[in-house]
């Protein structure tokens, strides 16, 4: 009774990784336990509590609802990818801390992933939009405030330093190895 | 460099790791660990006839599968009492695998481990058991009326029965000019951190040693439970708890079912072996918290002054009792607030029920009590046509009344006297933040437009700081970094700033050079756990202590090495100085090099440390008979009592005049937790707390259909406030300290979520012009009291 395996390019963060799955390995299990990439969180499983957000292709979905065979060739960016250039903390990730956006850190990677996209595209939010762009993201330690407060602290960053923009930690193209 | 000090709102030490993704919690540990998952009862009540494991011995990845009568040892027999208590007559805790009876749907019934987690769900799944079902028990209704019960060999359903009197209470409510009864309600809820349970077992064979990981509040006492448990030499067991994401009280409750079989198995399996709760788990077989039913008789003069109190509540603690009755005991006591409630008494009754166990969720028992004394507050100020704040105000426990000695007795089995506090202050301070006085000229300007708004206001004090003790191991290492170990967890509180703050400041170091370590009992054995508020206040003392140990010894050394009297010598950025004489220093790190005498020299630091670079002379011991090596030091903090924190919330609301809508358009907060040691932690405590009772008030509840069946496991069904539902809180601080401790410090953790059902009841009250007796509220719950009230209908 073993399972077919299915092979599956991913571009995570920059790397590209080919893995063989099973056709049912959700995103969030191929990311954290086939790549080692356990930044991105798993809260609830039935894609409500946001904490496994992460960015296919640019756009912030839940990776406990997506196989990750049915992102074949796609373009993931995890919190681990929301890194600035030089390797250092990225600009919504030093917002967070600034402004205490966090306290357990569960559910915060989603939450870096979903402004990550959202300060891309609306670069100069109101308190209001800021509050409605984390509105699919469950928190239960901060409620919210300092994290609506991360959120235009973020777009401050990303203005005064021009990018916003994930980076990888290793050149496009790079083979990684699967499980 | 600079030296940051105890109360400053420097950003958390544990943040970079946090947002970049690099922590590690339970299910991010154990790559290649053999998975476990369970077959659990999808019945509330029923005796298992069959538990069939053929179809599941199949499946392609299966390495085994165990039920009760594969359990030995210890291992087999009921799962620890933890709190014993004289009051709970008849407690009763679950086995680890159900033992021929089910008694909630969740309870664990089968064990599977496999190659993975998929592969192990697939065997639960091929797993047949068969139930004959037993009637269920569901609500304290059904409890109290004990038409069936939910253990064979306690008929009336009742776990535990309690009574505290203070004064004649009957006489004074008897005798009293106004007397007002009162029926008041929570409803279940839970804690519901975003990480679930877990836990990750490595035996070693050849060194016969255990290490476990679990996400837990307590690792010390996890370690110990194991202990007994696996009958494994305690000082072969080691309990870590790395990354939590969220406890929030249910996290202390252990050994879990799955903590105890998940290292049991691998130390069969001779495996790693990992669970990883999943969300639905974490509903159905975790633990719930709330559901009480209270009744309040109060007796009381002109101005609204206490002269008698008796309540009598029913509780709801599920099917098993492993946490003992401390829900209901500090709900008994903590309900009193601010107030001397002239007589008091006070009786409940804990009840078994066909559900998930209940165990404490932040706040543990005071929203309901809180609910139920601000409930009555608000109706004695209506009964009389007084304000609200003022009936309140003319109960209060003055400052000059401290300590003030409530007669009774408290959670830790300690007289509750309260050691501190500024009652009037605060309230005064409330008022003006949200602006109390002006309110009722909004309100009536609101009217005016056709808008329906309302306020409210509830006071609580909260006991923080229980006992017994917490400990703390400073070390100064030869490099002059500073390394602090406590045995208490850490589940999103900023443990590792706020230590690193207090053992800065005592010993004279820049925060950057203090590491901190907390749940890990490899560093640290003895400690009790973080829950009640207790952290701060029990490690953050601990902490002090054993820092200023370290500080006198290096001092004592430096002043030996400078040939000063140490009274001279202070500490300023990791050096020690003599005052006043600029040059004559020495850096903490030599200090500690001095410290310990060496025999070898392994590198050139060391070579300043062997006896023949240091010692007082040939007639002295390198290590004298009352020293030790090391400039090291490990303390305890163990407190006469719990200290008392305090605080007034108040809300304005506006209720929607078609759809009953709830929305909150202002929360206000003063709180009183002592000294602060992080300002900005301490706000982030508040503002989660008040998330959690906006929730509680307005959206989260704990739903069971009359079978047992919990009808809304999922985050889709069970409405936590996103975003959009939690109001931006508006904060202002006391800080009255405490007499108790040295650093003058309450814990902070629990007191934002504790008002929270009362102070939305009342200022739902207010705008609408309806009695609300019983939280949660919904829209169309508040609909139908809109009905109830006009029965043509204006809603």
């Amino acid at each position: 009774m073993s399972e077919d395996l299915h092979q599956t390019r991913l571009l995570v963060n920059g790397v590209q990784h080919t893995v063989r799955v099973p056709a049912r390995r959700l995103l969030a299990d191929c990311l954290r336990h086939d790549l080692g990439l356990t930044g991105t969180h798993v809260g609830c499983e039935h894609g409500v509590c946001g904490a496994c957000t992460v960015l296919v292709d640019g756009l912030p979905m839940r990776s406990c609802l997506l196989f990750a065979v049915s992102v074949d060739g796609a373009e993931i960016t995890t919190t681990e990818g929301c890194r600035s250039a030089d390797g250092g903390l990225g600009p919504v990730q030093r917002a967070f801390m600034e402004c205490h956006g966090l306290q357990c850190g569960f559910c915060t990677p989603g939450f870096v992933t979903t402004v990550t996209a959202f300060i891309r595209d609306h670069p100069d939010p109101t308190e209001a939009e800021a509050r409605e762009a984390i509105g699919g993201n469950l928190c239960r330690c901060t409620g919210y405030q300092n994290i609506v407060a991360s959120v235009l602290r973020a777009a401050e960053l990303v203005g005064e330093e021009g990018s916003g923009e994930p980076q990888g930690g290793a050149p496009v193209g790079r083979e990684g190895s699967g499980a | 460099m600079t030296t940051r000090l105890f109360g400053e709102p420097i950003a958390r030490r544990e943040d970079p790791r946090l947002v970049a993704g690099d922590g590690r919690f339970l299910d991010d540990l154990g790559a290649g660990a053999l998975a476990a998952a369970f077959v659990r009862s999808p019945h509330a009540h029923a005796r298992i006839v069959d538990v069939d494991v053929g179809g599941a011995l199949d499946v392609d990845g299966l390495v085994a599968v165990y039920t009760y009568e594969d359990l030995d040892g210890r291992v087999a027999e009921p799962l620890p009492l933890l709190i014993p208590h004289p009051s709970l007559h008849a407690p009763r805790t679950a086995h680890p695998l159900a033992n021929g009876v089910v008694r909630h749907v969740g309870e664990p019934v089968a064990m599977v481990v496999a190659s993975d987690r998929y592969v192990a769900e697939d065997a639960c799944d091929r797993v047949l058991v068969t139930y004959e079902p037993l009637p269920p028990v569901v609500g304290i209704d059904a409890a109290l009326r004990a038409e069936h019960a939910v253990h064979d060999d306690v008929r009336d359903n009742v776990a535990a029965h309690m009574v505290q009197e203070v004064g004649d209470t009957r006489a004074a409510i008897a005798a009293a000019p106004h007397r007002l009864e009162l029926e008041l309600q929570i409803e279940r809820s839970a804690s519901m951190p975003l990480e679930g349970k877990g836990v990750y077992a490595r035996w070693d064979a050849a060194d016969r040693s255990l290490r476990v990981y679990s996400s837990t509040q307590t690792s010390t006492s996890v370690r110990m439970a194991l202990a007994a448990k696996l009958g494994v030499p305690v000082d072969r067991v080691e309990v870590v708890a790395p990354d939590v994401g969220g406890g929030f009280g249910v996290k202390i409750v252990h050994p879990w079912p799955e903590e105890v079989l998940v290292p049991w198995a691998a130390i069969r399996l001779g495996r790693e072996v990992k669970w990883v709760e999943d969300r639905r788990e974490h509903f159905v077989s975790s633990a719930h918290e709330r559901g009480q039913q209270h009744k309040v008789r109060v007796g009381f003069d002109d101005d609204g002054r206490l002269l008698g109190l008796e309540v009598e509540f029913l509780h709801d603690n599920g099917a098993y009792t492993p946490y003992g009755i401390i829900v209901p005991i500090i709900t008994s006591t903590q309900l009193l607030g601010p107030y001397k409630p002239g007589a008091y008494r006070v009786e409940f009754r804990s009840l078994y029920t066909n559900t998930v166990i209940v165990t404490p969720y932040r706040g543990a028992g005071r929203p309901q009590g809180v609910f139920a004394m601000e409930r009555t507050m608000d109706a004695i100020a209506e009964r009389l046509g007084r304000d609200r704040a003022e009936v309140r105000e003319v109960n209060f426990i003055r400052p000059d009344e401290m300590p003030y000695d409530h007669g009774l007795i408290f959670q830790d089995g300690r007289p509750l006297i309260y050691d501190s506090g500024d009652y009037p202050a605060s309230l005064a301070k409330l008022k003006k933040l949200v602006g109390w006085e002006e309110f009722a000229a909004e309100r009536e300007q609101a009217r005016a437009e056709g808008r329906r708004v309302g306020i409210g206001l509830a006071c609580y004090v909260e006991g923080t700081g229980v006992g017994p003790y917490e400990g703390a191991h400073v070390r100064v290492e030869t490099n002059g970094k500073v390394v602090v170990a406590t045995g208490l967890t850490t589940q999103g509180q900023g443990h590792e700033t706020v230590f690193a703050q207090v053992a800065a400041s005592e010993l004279g170091v820049p925060v950057e050079d203090v590491a901190v370590v907390t749940g890990d009992t490899r560093r640290f054995k003895y400690a009790v756990g973080t829950f009640a508020s207790r952290a701060a206040v029990m490690s953050g003392n601990a902490v002090a202590l054993a820092a200023r140990k370290v500080r006198a010894k290096a001092l004592r050394i430096a002043g030996e090495a400078l040939e000063v009297d140490p009274a001279d010598l202070e500490v300023v950025d990791g050096v020690v100085r003599v005052r006043g004489v600029p040059d004559a220093e020495i850096p903490l790190a030599t200090v500690a090099v001095l410290a310990n005498p060496l025999r070898y020299a392994f590198d050139e630091q060391a070579k300043q440390a062997t006896q023949f670079a240091v010692g007082g002379g040939a007639e002295v011991p390198p290590v004298a008979d009352d020293d030790e090596p090391g400039l090291e030091a490990t303390d305890y903090y163990s407190p006469v009592r719990s200290t008392f924190a305090n605080g007034v919330h108040a809300a304005v609301v506006e209720t929607d005049p078609d759809t009953a809508e709830v929305k909150i358009l202002r929360y206000c907060v003063v709180h009183d937790c002592g000294r602060l040691i992080n300002p900005r932690i301490v706000e982030g405590q508040i503002h989660g707390g008040v998330a959690q009772g906006v929730g509680g008030a307005l959206y989260e509840r704990i739903v069971y259909d009359e079978h047992g069946q919990l009808l809304n496991a999922s985050f889709m069904d069970f409405l936590m406030p996103y975003a959009s539902e939690v109001p931006t809180v508006e904060t202002d601080h006391l800080e009255t300290p405490s007499p108790l401790n040295p650093l003058g410090i309450k814990g902070a953790g629990e007191a934002g979520v504790i008002p929270g059902a009362a102070v939305f009841a009342a200022a739902i009250s207010d705008a609408e012009g309806l009695w609300i007796d019983r939280m949660p509220i919904s829209p169309s719950e508040l609909w139908e009291l809109r009905r109830q009230k006009t029965p043509e209908g204006d809603a």
